[in-house]
């Protein structure tokens, strides 16, 4: 498998409540960022945490966002930025 | 009164547990005793793993960090491959999770926060404070960086680039502070002990040679 993002891509966070244990918080979901690594496969938690094999492995990103984007009442600094690990399957591509 | 077989001059109060235990505290003593009752664990496995766990201090994390101030080849390794790096320190990060650096500048200013739980890098940095896990620390953080990082008595300049981690995944983070100045003379058992546990998770400086 190859990572489908790579660091400087635009990325549309996925928005969603699976049942169970997932590690992407609702604060983030929806919000538009960049991809700053690739950290490689991991086992996903979704599955992992219920006593499952966690695979397929999953890529796990860094990614940035604006915090600007992430609270409408965000002024303090237009440069300040929030950095997430964020797996593939909550990342969908995004023009900018 | 209580009935012991010392003497003492002043009576103290009896001793009893403090409060019932939680039903998390429950449920780890029961699942416990299953494990060890099923042959998976020792008793004994179980007190040194926890034993282990209270050995590690952030004084691993400041032996890192100290090395990082004076070696600047040491310093790109770290940042490129934090465990390997550990590593060539006897620093041992273990298998649970990945660490990965990263550095504070005059330009930058990073600091960690897991909004999810409670997610830190233990193998370097012991056991999170309790204000780490606590619920304000976690929603503020991410929303109002500046404003919690001037309660804990650090101002940053608005040309600084506030820099939030959220560690929600498979990586611990560990903040590598900006050496602070006026050190040039310090050895590296002197730097170690200017970089404090809050400075490696980013709500403080490294402490000044004259603090």
């Amino acid at each position: 498998m190859s990572a489908k993002f790579k660091p400087g891509d635009h990325v549309r966070i996925r928005v969603g409540s699976p049942p169970g244990h997932f590690r992407t918080p609702s604060y983030v979901q929806g919000k538009v960022g960049r991809i700053e690594a690739v950290h490689g496969e991991f086992r996903n938690p979704e599955t992992l945490a219920y006593g499952k094999d966690g695979l397929p492995k999953q890529f796990l990103y860094l990614v940035s966002v604006d915090q600007a984007q992430l609270w409408d009442t965000y002024a303090a600094s237009p440069r300040d930025r929030l950095f997430i690990d964020i797996y593939e399957h909550w990342l969908e591509p995004c023009g900018g | 009164m209580h009935d012991h077989d010392h003497p003492h001059a002043d009576a103290h109060a009896p001793i009893t547990a403090g409060r019932e235990p939680s039903h998390y505290e429950k449920r780890a003593t029961a699942i416990v005793s299953l494990l060890i009752e099923k042959g998976l664990v020792t008793a004994d496995e179980v007190r040194r793993t926890i034993e282990q766990m209270d050995e590690r201090t952030p004084a691993l994390g400041a032996k890192v960090v100290a090395r990082a101030w004076v070696d600047p080849e040491f310093k790109a390794r770290l940042l490129t491959d934090a465990k390997s790096a550990c590593a060539e320190l006897g620093v041992d990060t273990g298998t649970l999770a990945n660490i990965v650096a990263i550095e504070n500048t005059d330009a930058v200013h990073n600091v960690v926060v897991c909004t999810l739980c409670s997610c830190y890098p233990r193998s370097i940095l012991g056991l999170p404070p309790d204000w780490y896990k606590s619920l304000s620390y976690r929603s503020r953080v991410v929303k109002n960086p500046r404003e919690v990082l001037r309660e804990f008595g650090l101002d940053l300049p608005h040309d600084v680039e506030v820099r939030v981690y959220d560690s929600t995944a498979d990586m611990r983070y560990l903040v590598i502070p900006a050496r602070p100045p006026g050190t040039e003379h310090c050895s590296e058992t002197e730097l170690a002990a200017l970089v404090t546990r809050d400075s490696m998770i980013g709500v403080a400086k490294a402490r000044t040679a004259k603090q």
